[in-house]
This record gives C-alpha cells, structure tokens and sequence, in this order.
C-alpha cells in the first residue's frame, strides 16, 4: 500500500500559516511527523496562493526534501507550478494529477511522457464529474491509454477514480467503490489512489466515515491513499484490512505493527 | 392548523405533508406572501441555521429544500407578480475551465429556498454567459463559484469586465479555494464560505 501524507496542503489553516509566515521549521516537523509515520510520498500543496503558487511549491519542496529523505507527491491542478516543483524536486516524485480535461492532458502530458515520474490520473473530463461506475472507467481507459502510449510505464499510473460526497447521493459510495474493482481487474498492473476526505464531507463523525470507506477500498483492491498517517486509527485499519485481504503472508505486516505498539 | 405547520413540515423534510398543508392555506385564502414567508422560506431559514451551528447536515439540507421545492411548486400557479420577484433574480455557475458543481449545487438550492429567482447556468461557465443572462434576466446578482487555483482568476475576469461595461450587477464567489481576502483582491462584492452564509450576503447584497 502507498501512503501519500496528506497534511502538507494549504487549504489547510496551519499549513497556510507556516506558508505566508515562511515557518520552514513547521513544515519540516509535519513532514518528518508524517514520514515516521509510514508516508512513502510527502504531498505538497500550495494552492490556495494565486500567483505565487509556484514560489512557495519550491520553498515547501526544498525544506521537505532537507526534512527527510522521501519523495514528494507534487499537488497543483496547474502545470506550470508542477513543472516548477519538478525543477527542484530531488530523486522522482509523484505528480498530482493529470485528468483527461484538455487543457491540463495536453500540458502534462509532455512532462510525463517517457520519464519514471509517478502519475496520479484522476478520472475527470471535459464532459463533467463521472458519477457511475462506467463513466469512471470510460475516463481511466483513456487516461491509461493515452499515457502508455507516451511511454509512461503502466506500473507508474496511479488511478484517482474521484470520490464524491455520500451526503450529496447514495450511490456515490457504492459506484467509486466498483470503479477501482474494475479498474483493478481490466488493467492489471495499474494502480488506484484515492483521497478520502470528499466522501464524508457535510456529515459529522467524518473519520469514521473515512476509515470504512479507505477499508472497503482495500477490499475492492485499491492500493494507493492519499491520508493523515498520523491518524493512527486509519493506518491500523489499513495494516488490518491488507493482511485480511491476502497482501501480508504470514501476517507479518500485522504482527510487527502490533510490536510496534501501532494498534493501541 | 396554520403556518406553523408548515414550517414544522419542513423541519421534518416531509414533502406529502407541506403539500397538503400549502394546498389547505390556499383553500383557506391565507396570503400567497405570507405561506411563502413566514411558513416555507422561513423554515429554510431555520435549517441554514441549524446547518451553521453543526445540528443539521448535508442530507438533511437536501430533503429540506426538497420538501420546501414541493410546497413552493404548489404556490407558483397562485403567485402574482410581485410574490416571486420580491427577493431578487440571482445568476450562478461554475466559471470557464471548471467543472466542480456540488458546492455550486447546494447554494443554489439554498437560495432557492430562500425565495430568491435562481438561474443556474451549470458549469465550465464563460463571463460573457454569465452576464448576458444577467442582463436577459434583469438579475440583481452573479454568483460564481470555482474549485481549483487555475480557474479562480476567472472570477476575476468577470467582476472586470462588469466594470469595462458599466454593470452595476452584484459579484459573490465561493468554493473550496477562494478566500475573503481573494474575493476583496478581484473586487468581488461578496464572499461566502458556505450555502447559508451565501443566502446571508445575497441578502445584504441585494437590499443593498
């Protein structure tokens, strides 16, 4: 399971504080917190910046990078702050997203194309938001196959099959959940990642809302996740639902969390 | 029975009973404005309320307007001219390039509710749509919503060009991104953070 630390983001009040504030002892502490806690990339947003989102994507790589020695998951809907981010980056990040909207495909495309970049292909197109399961595959099927034949490697694609809040329609759940069993299933090798944080948005106790659906995720095969890894009750579930669903022989994994005091 | 009822009705998202409710008012000649007022728009009042204070959620906010649209759809064949038009004509949408639409959605249904006149032009909406429905409409208002960095200039394209052409329509943004401080830097005239605080400022906007 890849876990992409999630906290690093701008819209987030803290982050945007330490961001305007220049704080890089803050988010060198967020970052190195996430790390120890079994993040594998480290997100980096700086969204909410209009015209100097590019600016502080470097400042927050570079002191990330000086924190610990993991790569970061590069996060900006616009290609030219990705491309600024990459500039910097050491080792090969994570890019987060390219979609099948034009405008973003026909930019990102070209920086993708035939390098070991990560890819995060987040399953959205000209024609709206998919809301049923066939919508969503339709998109990951072009996505998939537009960045293979630009000689991006299948096992570098993660899928992003979009959640969508449960408390705006009932089959929001249920229809992203068979999206990435299809999308598992129908190209082996792929990977699917998610963020989980729109399915439980205008309900209250949203955690719990968070950890069954990443859980039932697992089970439908997904293998990425955008998430708090200082959340310990999520990473226990997911320690928890990968040994149940076949990934961890002998329950290694399992055990030697709970050596590790991870499940108390 | 009385207006009360209505409201109550609201308040428990059942639909079959604002329905009946609306139509016994009718029979019984009470004021259009006054069903409107006190017993539909005024329970939708009360759920963005109890929205802002966490006691209601998403869901409920559905099945409440819900049940608020049947009442209202009950009353339109009755309303005179005046009834409908009292609250102001609101023009919403997503801007160019984007095409998030659920916080977009709930506004507009949260305005609706509040007895505004809610054209809703969808999303991936281009500044000359949004004003020359504007401007078809006679609409006191331009709510424009946006997702991601990349799309929020537009807002800002569209308060500028209202400038150029000497409207006078109101601008109000919102959406995951935008900030108070974003919407003072485009000279927006409002901003708000969710659907009820949204139905706020249009008020003061428009009686402004």
């Amino acid at each position: 399971m890849l876990i992409v630390g999630e906290l690093i983001n701008a819209s987030r009040k803290p982050i945007a504080e330490a961001i305007r504030n220049q704080d890089a002892e803050a988010i060198k502490k967020i970052a190195k917190d996430q790390y120890e806690a079994g993040a594998d990339y480290i997100d980096v947003n700086a969204g909410i910046f209009v015209g100097q989102e590019g600016d502080y994507m470097e400042w927050l790589i570079k002191n990330v990078q000086e924190a610990v020695d993991a790569p970061c998951c590069i996060d900006s809907p616009d290609p030219k702050v990705i491309e600024r981010g990459l500039a910097v980056h050491k080792g090969t990040p994570m890019i987060n997203s390219i979609s099948l909207e034009k405008e973003r495909y026909d930019a990102l495309l070209p920086i993708v194309s035939g390098t070991d970049l990560k890819v995060v292909a987040l399953c959205m197109s000209d024609e709206g938001m998919p809301e049923t399961t066939e919508d969503r595959v339709k998109i990951a099927d072009q996505l998939i196959n537009g960045l293979v034949q630009n000689n991006v490697k299948l096992e570098n694609i993660y899928v992003d099959p979009l959640v969508q809040p449960i408390s705006t329609k009932s089959t929001f759940g249920l229809e992203f959940l068979n999206a990435v069993e299809e999308i598992m299933t129908r190209f082996k090798g792929v990977h699917t990642i998610c963020g989980l944080s729109n399915i439980s948005y205008g309900l209250p106790v949203r955690k719990l809302l968070n950890k069954t659906c990443a859980v039932m995720a697992v089970a439908k095969g997904l293998d990425g996740l955008i998430v708090n890894p200082l959340d310990k009750e999520m990473m226990a579930g997911l320690i928890a639902a990968e040994t149940l669903i076949g990934r961890d022989d002998y329950c290694v994994n399992y055990l030697k969390a709970y050596r590790e005091k991870k499940f108390e | 029975m009385s207006i009360k009822d209505i409201y109550a009705a609201v308040l428990e998202f059942d639909s079959d009973q604002v329905v009946k409710l609306v139509k016994d008012e009718i029979s019984r000649g009470t004021e259009i404005s006054v069903i409107l007022n006190d017993g539909l728009i005024g329970a939708m009042d009360e759920v963005g309320r109890l929205f802002s204070a966490g006691d209601l959620f998403v869901p409920e906010m559905l099945l409440a307007a819900q049940a608020m649209k049947a009442g209202l759809e009950e009353l339109k064949p009755h309303m005179k001219q005046g009834d409908s038009r009292t609250k102001g004509t609101v023009v919403i949408g997503t801007v160019k390039g984007d095409l998030h639409d659920i916080g977009k959605n709930l506004v507009a249904m949260m305005m609706e509710g509040a007895g505004f006149e809610v054209i809703d032009l969808g999303v991936d909406v281009e500044t000359e749509r949004f004003i020359q429905t504007a401007q078809e409409h006679n609409a006191d208002m331009i709510c424009m919503s946006a997702l991601l960095t990349t799309t929020m200039p537009e807002m800002g394209v569209t308060v500028e060009t209202l400038k150029e052409k000497g409207l006078n329509f109101k601008t109000m943004v919102g959406g995951a991104p935008v900030t108070k401080e974003f919407a003072d830097q485009i000279g927006a005239d409002g901003y708000s953070p969710d659907a009820p605080s949204a139905v706020e400022m249009a008020r003061l906007l428009i009686s402004a």
